[in-house]
């Protein structure tokens, strides 16, 4: 238990270290950059209106003072983080005068759902059905699986996202593909509105799951196929251990740790493909958010939004690595 | 070096098929140096024009002749690709032998920065830095960007291979002789990493393409240089699938598609290939 708690104890440092480094970097990109965050948000909301000089020149006064870029920039690094941990990242321009920060707490569950769903199935089928294929070599069907997953697993989130969006939307309109739920419902918890968001979740859900999944069935098949090889599994099959546990305790068990760390490892690469994804099917998420913050030119929000994905991909990584003792006993006792 | 290739190509089809596939692509891509028109250039021919003997590839809505247009834009997105692999290999090599190698505190300080660019969200980050350039983000920015976050998966495995090599007879040998550690890292670690090197080469190229291609298409790098993704950025913003020019969208898909899984499969076989088991059982012994 000592063990598991330093462990745990040393990735939390980590982790904090990481958050800190994110973020201060999300800050510096920001604030170094030769663009006023002040000057581009004035340009936007004076584009198409006919204000006053004087009201400009107040506007300007207001925004300067609300971005708080007149004082020395060490002293806007210590406010930043003096708001942050407020959860204060200042109001959205698009949607003035909400907070940036709200505007992400409403886009964040969705994104985080959208993206729980796809890695456990893919990391569950994907292993499961690559240890399969590691083991039973000579089974055509896992052989024709394997050179699906190839063909599928290296084209870009977006093409596979985008040619579902043909797929569903032009050719054989069976399922929606725009939006997280339909207008004609109220949210809520009730069975339409479930229903709804289960069906508008199928179609980004299965582009993310048709990219990811090979991945983890090509490295499953690699890395059993060689566990197979090694004499305690020999020793097992002549011993007459039934062959579902040897696949289970002998090779699976085995070959989940360094896939567990790969998990760690790609959840930011996940993460941005979440992003993408929803983008196309226009899904109310992290994704579509920073595209419309992008969009509108909106400082705050974009921040906001680049300072919370920072964290949570942290997060979800420190707690990935949180399990890895479970499954190997090594660690634990370190 | 040629009779690695040759074996490769003998023993395993992945290697052939991936071979033939890039190389059509880097054909095709080289092709565009003999167009007969500036392919930035905007109506020069009849939009809209489906494919035929004249326009292989049709015309798009802009009014270019799609061949050419995609053949620069994979040309650019080569390109792309390659300055962002050969920039992070060269962060990865330096990163990864050194630690390996020196070992201690300097690991310990590379590798807690390895771990921090691990788990950064690239997408957010490239958004971020789009959302400050604006138009100064031209493609040679980009690529330095992308190679600051392209290393450290492989800096990892690098340094992986330089731990076992640092204990090995002949570095003690270099060390004797009073060699100093960049010349032994350079000299005598250098080549066993690089097959490593090679096979996440193409993998790197894989990310750092795709990345494009995502920004692009949302319109988030500059739109007015011929690349995959701003390929399809235009086709999008032209409604080419409402309005019916499918070939805009199905061709570079379908050209898309032939690159990924090419460098894809190279990437996976010379993976293999580094590892002897599996390509010893690759050839049947």
């Amino acid at each position: 238990m000592q063990g598991y708690f330093w462990f745990a104890a040393k990735r939390a440092a980590q982790l904090l270290a990481v958050v800190f480094c994110g973020i201060s970097a999300t800050f510096m990109v920001t604030h170094l950059s030769p663009i006023s965050p002040v000057e581009s948000a004035l340009g936007r909301m004076t584009a198409r209106s006919n204000f006053a000089p004087e009201a400009v020149e107040s506007m300007r006064a207001a925004l300067t003072e609300m971005y708080g870029v007149n004082e020395p920039l060490i002293n806007q690094y210590f406010n930043f983080w003096a708001r942050l941990v407020h959860g204060d990242l200042g109001p959205s321009l698009i949607a003035f005068p909400t907070p940036a920060m709200e505007l992400v707490m409403r886009a964040l569950p969705w994104t985080v759902c959208l993206l729980l769903t796809s890695i456990l199935i893919t990391f569950f089928v994907g292993n499961v059905m690559g240890a399969l294929a590691g083991y039973n070599q000579n089974n055509r069907f896992l052989k024709a699986f394997g050179v699906v997953a190839m063909g599928i697993q290296p084209i870009p989130y977006y093409i596979v996202a985008f040619i579902l969006l043909v797929v569903f939307g032009f050719i054989w309109p069976v399922l929606p593909i725009s939006g997280g739920f339909a207008m004609n419902v109220t949210p809520g918890w009730n069975l339409a509105y479930i229903g709804s968001v289960l069906q508008h979740a199928i179609l980004p859900a299965s582009s993310l799951v048709l990219v990811g999944f090979g991945s983890w069935f090509l490295g499953m098949r690699a890395l059993v196929s060689n566990i197979v090889t090694e004499d305690y599994v020999t020793y097992a099959e002549l011993a007459g251990v039934k062959r579902r546990t040897i696949v289970g305790s002998y090779v699976i068990r085995n070959a989940a740790v360094p896939q567990l760390t790969a998990l760690a490892m790609t959840l930011g690469g996940v993460f941005s493909g979440t992003v993408i994804t929803e983008q196309v099917f226009n899904y109310p998420g992290l994704g579509s958010l920073l595209v419309d913050a992008v969009n509108g030119g909106d400082f705050s929000l974009v921040l906001a939004v680049s300072t919370v994905s920072v964290a949570a991909v942290a997060m979800a990584i420190f707690i990935v690595d949180l399990l890895h003792p479970l499954l190997d006993p090594r660690v634990r006792t370190d | 070096m040629f009779a690695v290739l040759r074996d490769l190509v003998r023993y395993n089809i992945e290697f052939a098929i991936g071979v033939t596939l890039v190389g059509f692509i880097l054909i095709f891509a080289a092709a565009s140096y003999f167009a007969p028109t500036d392919p930035n250039l905007i109506y020069v021919v009849i939009p809209d024009q489906p494919p035929s003997a004249q326009y292989w590839f049709g015309t798009n809505s802009r009014g270019q002749d799609l061949f050419w247009q995609l053949s620069t834009a994979f040309r650019n997105s080569v390109i792309f690709g390659v300055t962002v692999a050969v920039l992070s290999r060269i962060i990865s090599l330096a990163v990864g032998l050194t630690s390996g190698y020196v070992g201690g505190w300097v690991d310990r300080g590379l590798m807690l920065v390895n771990d921090i660019f691990v788990a950064v969200p690239i997408f957010p980050v490239l958004v971020l830095f789009y959302f400050v350039l604006r138009s100064d983000l031209n493609s040679w920015t980009l690529a330095l960007i992308m190679a600051c976050f392209g290393w450290p998966f492989d800096a990892r495995l690098i340094r992986s291979v330089a731990l076992g090599l640092r204990h090995r007879e002949f570095t003690r040998h270099a060390v004797f002789a009073g060699m100093s550690t960049p010349k032994i890292l350079l000299q005598e670690h250098l080549p066993y990493v690089m097959p490593i090197v090679f096979s996440t080469f193409m993998a790197n190229m894989l990310w750092s393409i795709g990345l494009e291609v995502t920004l692009a298409v949302l319109g988030f790098t500059n739109i007015n240089q011929a690349t995959i993704g701003t390929v399809l950025y235009w086709a999008n913003s032209h409604s080419a699938m409402v309005v019916g020019v499918w070939w805009w969208i199905l061709i570079p898909v379908i050209f898309i598609v032939i690159l990924f899984v090419g460098l894809f499969l190279l990437a996976v076989s010379l993976n293999e290939y580094i590892d002897p088991r599996s390509r010893l059982r690759r050839m049947g012994a």
